[in-house]
């Protein structure tokens, strides 16, 4: 590149690749790819200081959709790659996204982890209550009464509260956006990012092929009544209390994110290397 | 519910009871849901027309994403009329670029995104496609874009205080009323569905 050139102004075609979603025409997931697009170029920060994680599902496909850095990974297993390599590489602006069977079942305990140890990234899960990839088996969010062939009279299990669970845990900035939404999601995105420590979105993202009954979440969403608070008490009695569809900042910390940097300032991996040689 | 988006199956009508949690939830929100935001005038001719460009725009890369995905989803026929939808929209937006002497895309401003509703009354919102629409349903789809372009337009002029603001918003409210028309007149030269286009006799679900 010319260094004399001035730098393109970023849009949101800047982080959109050439490849095409397979999603199912309609899918929500649609539009928050759109929304993360939008939300990039609204912090501008150029496509190769950003990386983008993901594990196993429909929705952890968007690695690839993106023109940024990406890591399609191991089923689950998401926060634990994006965390080794925030830490790693404090530079980048690590971005994590995938859907509520990968995030809240496989990778349920790496959740709890992430939003305790407080990394500086931004977690995006597009909750649909499905397993949408496998055909539609339930979910750690599906209701419990959600009768279905392979589920027959529905599970009878209690549904997980990723809010609130993300909440107790430690997340720093906790949100709900709605895919239907995708500016209004785009601009959630982009607080999210740009706040100290682990943001966690729950994006509900409809799936119209296993959960066609999930259109009507457009009737239902609405902004959530007040805004933002800093008290995480007030918060989670907001969030237990809600209807599940109060959409918005919920949770805005002030805790202090883990050091990026580990070991002493300055130490090389050669030294580090040093320490272990036989 | 979509006016194409209707499909095969429909697990909620068998489901009673999570169609009774639905409808509770429905009567519990709609008492809380605040009202659409109101159609705010723009202060000046340029606003106004950056407004009318992104919304040409989004339209536009809407059509696109709907094409790729009717192609990935081997729908050639709908894939290519959203296409040509979203070549008519990207030239409406060139259009505007030229009529204000733009040379680059302008700055957005502080209404950017600010719609009455989600998005911008000429996107189609993304889950009112359907993989087995056909390109009736496409223009139906488009005929309903464009009539909400046209009350917003319709509506802008209505509370514009700015004399070229209401004449530009009156100029573009005739445009979009063409659009109607022509959409109109092309659907009346396309097949209508079958009752049971929808029906798929290899369903992707496993949950009927």
């Amino acid at each position: 590149m010319n260094d004399l050139a001035p730098p393109a102004a970023l849009t949101p075609a800047s982080f959109k690749s050439a490849y095409k979603p397979i999603w199912c025409p309609g899918c929500g997931d649609f539009s928050v790819l759109s929304a993360l697009t939008k939300a990039l170029a609204k912090i501008a920060v150029p496509p190769e200081q950003i990386a983008v994680v993901s594990g196993i599902g429909c929705s952890s496909r968007i690695p690839a959709y993106t023109t940024c850095y990406g890591f399609h990974g191991v089923h689950g297993r998401a926060l634990a790659a994006a965390t080794g390599l925030k830490v790693a590489r404090p530079d980048l602006t690590v971005i994590v996204t995938g859907g509520d069977g990968d995030g809240y079942s496989i990778g349920g305990n790496h959740f709890l982890h992430a939003c305790r140890r407080n990394v500086d990234m931004t977690y995006i899960v597009m909750d649909n209550h499905v397993y949408g990839m496998t055909k539609g088996q339930p979910s750690p969010t599906t209701e419990p009464d959600w009768d279905s062939k392979l589920s027959p009279g529905g599970t009878g299990v209690r549904s997980f509260h990723p809010l609130v669970i993300a909440l107790a845990s430690g997340a720093n900035f906790v949100a709900r956006a709605f895919a239907g939404d995708p500016n209004g999601a785009a601009d959630i995105i982009a607080q999210a990012i740009r706040h100290p420590g682990f943001a966690f979105i729950e994006v509900l993202s409809p799936c119209i092929t296993f959960r066609p009954e999930q259109r009507e979440w457009k009737q239902h969403a609405h902004p959530a009544p007040v805004g933002a608070t800093d008290d995480p008490a007030r918060a989670a009695r907001r969030i237990m209390t809600d209807d599940g569809f109060n959409i918005g900042v919920l949770y805005a910390g002030s805790r202090r994110p883990y050091p990026a940097h580990v070991g002493k300032p300055g130490e090389s991996p050669a030294n580090l290397e040093a320490e272990f040689e036989l | 519910m979509s006016p194409v988006a209707t499909p095969a199956r429909k697990p909620a009508a068998k489901r009673p009871a999570a169609k009774k949690k639905a409808a509770r939830t429905a009567a519990r929100t709609a008492a809380e849901k605040p009202e659409a935001p109101a159609v705010v005038a723009p202060r000046t001719l340029t606003e106004f027309m950056a407004q009318a460009w992104e919304m040409e725009v989004e339209a536009a890369q809407r059509y696109s994403d709907f094409a790729d995905a009717m192609e990935t989803h081997n729908n050639p026929g709908v894939a290519s009329m959203f296409r040509t939808m979203a070549n008519y929209e990207s030239k409406h937006a060139d259009e505007i670029m030229a009529t204000m002497g733009w040379s680059e895309s302008p700055p957005l401003t502080p209404r950017s995104g600010n719609w009455p509703d989600y998005e911008a009354p000429e996107t189609t919102p993304d889950d009112e496609v359907h993989y087995l629409m056909q390109p009736w349903h496409a223009l139906q789809l488009a005929l309903a874009a464009e009539e909400r372009a046209e009350r917003f337009f319709a509506e802008l002029a209505r509370v514009a205080t700015v004399a070229a603001v209401r004449a530009a918003a009156l100029e573009l409210q005739a445009e979009e009323k063409a659009h109607v028309a022509l959409v109109r007149a092309w659907m009346k030269k396309v097949p209508k569905p079958d009752r049971d286009w929808a029906v798929d006799p290899d369903p992707p679900s496993y949950t009927d």
